[in-house]
């Protein structure tokens, strides 16, 4: 097998100083009556050649040649070259975790750099170094707050993503943890401030809102910070579009940023590997869970990285850990890494502007279902007609349309969710109008 | 002597944003072919930001030289071997990023119609059923994202089942060998941990966990073979125990690289399981993650996994959202698919016997690294090894010399350091993990490079206090990084 580098003259070389004859005694431990005893029931091996040809087959049975208008948690962004060249380096993809600093000095820096631009971005003063994606740093985040108020209380916004949502429910359901959620405006699209006030009170540990929410609509943030101090709650925004932040102005009053870094030169990959992230105040780092690199100095007094405030974490505190987390999403923040470093202070504002002027270019072509502003996503009323069936004539125009919100929203039945990139090409975004002007 | 590495030129480079200034670039966006929106206009000015303060501004052959200078600093795979216990560091096969970056998966949008994401859904179905083969289980997820996310799946998987049953009980017995993450993982699914101490060989103590076995207890989380890379020999009796008692056998899969092909949980009695597509099936660490989790049960348990599940229904794939008793979500759309595609990727290349094969190397290696070192090192558990082995560092520890010092030292002869302090049953523990992946000579200049320190802890231990001492930094101070955090940069 060419992945084992060994011929069977050094495996019986090998077997000798081990003082066994046969590779299967050095598995005698196992009792006999517990072994498989035949092969396992898969295929012989494959050569390279086939294994590219087996893949190929299955990327063809598949989405290629549309142009797409989906987002709803997974954007269609392009991925600067740059992300491959520098995440393809042997020396970044197939190292290890960074807990040996000496010989990791380039995974630390570029972690270190990481966490600065998610503080810039959010303005935040510390971010960990990567969750899973963004849903699960929602119950990470939220037991964050219970951890730090002390309360177990939690609200959340309806216009939240669903998937979040149900993830957020799943982690809480043995947390101990009650999860409450209010509306949104039927209007606007934005969350229900005055359904918030009917639903805290001072056992409140957090009040969780996204922005741009599910349907696309910015947020005021501003208000439910507010709202959630004047209980002692803190307040999680959420973010599932991260080039928005480019564009928006972090709320002063947001306690814990957390979401998720796909738009980042992330390829939508059918839902992952994705990077989520955890940002919040000074006060408060100690309760992120997570890993973190710090910066400190090496026996002859240079400038160095480590990972630091480790008793946080599993591997030494154990059941009193603040997550179970171990493995992140390294090599994915790295791209997300890269991709700042290639767009920069002026290229994200750019970037961001571009999606903002591509989504309301088609947005002023169709019926909008809110009214809230937005950013490069927005909810469009299909009228009589189900979504579904929209949808389904425009793939003949190799057009995969919009995300039909009934299967999350009842109330929401003849509505779809539509997104535009900078990807977004004008007549293709033409047709789609006129598909659901019809 | 030292002969796998001289030291050679690395070139120095600040942050990104000590390199930046006002007006580099690295990017450019096409022409708009829609008319500009003014932010301020349809956002509200209070709602746009000015600039991100302090965001780099660098061009692109910087940004090339700056990543790639800072990826020169880090040892990898590709540049030798990893001798991490418990992490098995095989190699990453680059066919698997190759096929993994095709057009087709990793452009898939993961809300794209079904219709049209038939070969994804198809590699997802494909891999299940590999992985329910390996493992001997009936059905698999691959939902987690990670080791420690499919221990809580699992944990979750545990309790709905339980509390199907009638009672969801309060206690998960954990070994006092097993990794940080399985009491982390008790407690974040409500369980109260109880330890329980390994026998004088390092395994299950039968009396011990049939005490400890009550109405009360809902699992037992067993790593086999355990992080002493010892077989679990009572492994059957124990789910008996457990079993009888009505409660569930839980095996973390961490050193799953060790039986495939060779012994499958699903007939010991093990009842829920996670894999770690990262370890045994080859998928790159790439620094710390991704990772996927994948975990599989018995049928019993089958009814309770996340949505969706995928399900053949008139020769197309499709996802199951109906499950009423399923536990939900544990993350948003199915998992880090990019992850799963090298897995299969791993799993087609080397077919059924070619997996087995791997396993008898890992074992050969580990075997050999101890039978070379025990002369040279305190091996305090003598059982039989598999695919890792566990020495101590008492008998350098007289001259002062601890396992993080001699860690450190083989980074001056060329390796990555082995597990150091884990597990925690072995005091000074040196926990060594080969993989299949590694050449005998690569394994012989391993094992020589420790032979040597051994030596030099008897004749200059401050040369191997001090180590290391070739590395373009020194000791890091890890202390003071913790004392007063600076986790961002200032200007």
């Amino acid at each position: 097998m060419r992945y084992l580098p060994k011929s069977d003259a050094e495996r019986r070389e090998m077997l000798n100083v081990c003082g066994v004859q046969r590779m299967e005694d050095l598995f005698a431990s196992i009792p006999s009556e517990l072994r498989l005893g035949r092969s396992l029931n898969l295929p012989p091996g494959l050569s390279e050649y086939e294994i590219a040809g087996y893949f190929k087959d299955r990327a063809a049975d598949a989405a290629v040649g549309y142009a797409c208008f989906l987002g709803a948690g997974s954007y269609l962004h392009y991925r600067p070259v740059m992300v491959d060249t520098i995440v393809s380096r042997g020396e970044f993809l197939t190292s290890y975790t960074p807990y040996q600093a000496e010989i990791s000095q380039g995974t630390l820096t570029s972690i270190f750099e990481f966490q600065t631009m998610l503080c810039q971005l959010t303005g935040m003063d510390a971010a960990n170094a990567s969750m899973y994606d963004g849903s699960t740093s929602v119950p990470e985040a939220a037991m964050m707050a219970s951890r730090i108020t002390g309360r177990s209380h939690v609200v959340v916004s309806r216009a939240m993503h669903p998937e979040y949502r149900q993830v957020l429910a799943t982690y809480a359901a043995n947390q101990k943890l009650a999860i409450e959620e209010f509306g949104y405006d039927p209007e606007t699209g934005a969350s229900a401030p005055e359904d918030l006030a009917r639903k805290l009170d001072s056992s409140t540990a957090a009040v969780i809102v996204q922005s741009p929410n599910f349907f696309g609509v910015v947020e005021d943030l501003n208000q439910y910070a507010e709202l959630a101090h004047s209980k002692g709650a803190l307040l999680i925004h959420i973010f599932t579009e991260a080039v928005s932040l480019g564009l928006l102005q972090p709320c002063a009053g947001t306690d814990i940023a957390a979401g998720e870094l796909q738009s980042f030169a992330i390829s939508p990959s059918f839902g992952g590997p994705y990077a989520g992230v955890i940002a919040t105040r000074e006060r408060y780092v100690r309760q992120l869970p997570g890993r973190l690199a710090g910066e400190t100095k090496d026996s002859r007094g240079n400038r160095a990285y480590c990972l630091t405030l480790a008793t946080r974490e599993q591997h030494i505190r154990r059941e009193k850990a603040t997550s179970n987390i171990c493995t992140n999403q390294a090599l994915v923040a790295l791209m997300a890494t890269v991709f700042m470093a290639v767009y920069g202070k002026q290229g994200l504002r750019e970037l961001a502007g571009q999606n903002l002027a591509k989504a309301h270019y088609l947005a002023g072509r169709v019926k909008r279902r809110f009214s809230g502003p937005f950013f490069n996503e927005f909810v469009v009323r299909t009228g009589a007609r189900p979504p579904e069936e929209v949808n389904q004539a425009l793939l003949d125009r190799k057009i995969i349309g919009g995300l039909p919100l009934g299967r999350f929203y009842p109330e929401l039945g003849n509505s779809m969710l539509v997104c535009a990139t900078e990807m977004s090409r004008r007549e293709d975004m033409d047709i789609l109008a006129e598909a659901l002007a019809q | 002597m030292i002969r796998k590495v001289s030291p050679h030129i690395t070139q120095n480079e600040p942050l990104l944003f000590e390199v930046s200034s006002p007006g580099k670039r690295a990017y450019q966006l096409p022409a708009l072919d829609v008319p500009a929106v003014d932010p301020a206009g349809v956002l509200g000015a209070a709602n746009v930001r000015d600039e991100i303060p302090g965001f780099p501004e660098v061009s692109e052959v910087e940004l090339v030289r700056h990543f790639s200078r800072l990826s020169t600093w880090n040892y990898s795979i590709d540049l030798g071997m990893y001798p991490l216990g418990s992490c098995t560091m095989k190699y990453n096969p680059r066919i698997n990023e190759r096929v993994a970056g095709f057009e087709g998966l990793a452009w898939a949008h993961p809300y794209q119609p079904e219709a049209l994401s038939q070969g994804a859904m198809e590699i997802m179905a494909r891999l299940e059923a590999a992985l329910a083969e390996i493992t001997g289980m009936d059905a698999v997820t691959l939902q987690p994202a990670a080791g420690a996310h499919g221990e809580l799946t699992g944990i979750l998987l545990v309790r709905a089942a339980l509390t199907a049953r009638g009672n969801p009980r309060k206690r998960i017995l954990v070994p006092d060998s097993a990794h940080g993450t399985n009491p982390a993982t008790s407690a974040m699914a409500g369980y109260v941990v109880e330890s329980i101490k390994s026998n004088e060989r390092g395994v299950i103590d039968l009396d011990v966990l049939s005490r400890a076995v009550t109405e009360d207890v809902a699992a037992l989380m067993v790593t086999n073979p355990n992080t002493l890379g010892v077989f679990e020999e009572n492994i059957a009796r124990a789910a008996a125990i457990l079993h009888e008692k009505g409660a569930l056998m839980y095996m973390d899969g961490a050193n799953m690289n060790a039986l495939v092909g060779v012994a499958r949980p699903g007939d010991f009695g093990v009842d829920v399981m996670h894999l770690n597509l990262h370890k045994t099936f080859s998928t790159p660490h790439g620094g710390g993650g991704p990772g996927s989790g994948p975990v599989a049960v018995k049928k019993e348990i089958e009814p309770f996994l996340p949505v969706p599940r995928l399900r053949a229904e008139a020769g197309q794939w499709r996802f199951d959202f109906a499950r009423p008793q399923s536990i939900g979500r544990v993350r948003a759309f199915y998992g880090n698919f990019g992850v799963m595609v090298r897995a299969l990727a791993y799993i087609l290349a080397y077919g059924g016997d070619g997996l087995a094969k791997a396993t008898m190397d890992a074992v050969l290696n580990a075997n050999y690294v101890r039978a070379r070192l025990e002369a040279h090192y305190d091996l305090p558990h003598d059982a039989p090894t598999l695919h890792e082995c566990v020495f101590s560092d008492s008998r350098q520890a007289a001259r002062g010399v601890k396992t993080g010092d001699i860690a450190k030292r083989l980074i001056d002869y060329g390796f990555h350091p082995y597990t150091v302090s884990f597990p925690l049953i072995v005091h000074g523990a040196m926990m060594i993990e080969p993989t299949e992946s590694e050449s005998k000579r690569e394994l012989d200049l391993f094992i020589d490079a420790l032979i040597s320190i051994a030596a030099e802890v008897e004749e200059n231990p401050e040369q191997v206090l001090t180590a290391p001492h070739s590395t373009r930094i020194g000791r890091v101070d890890e202390v003071a990084a913790a004392r007063k955090p600076v986790l961002r940069w200032h200007p």
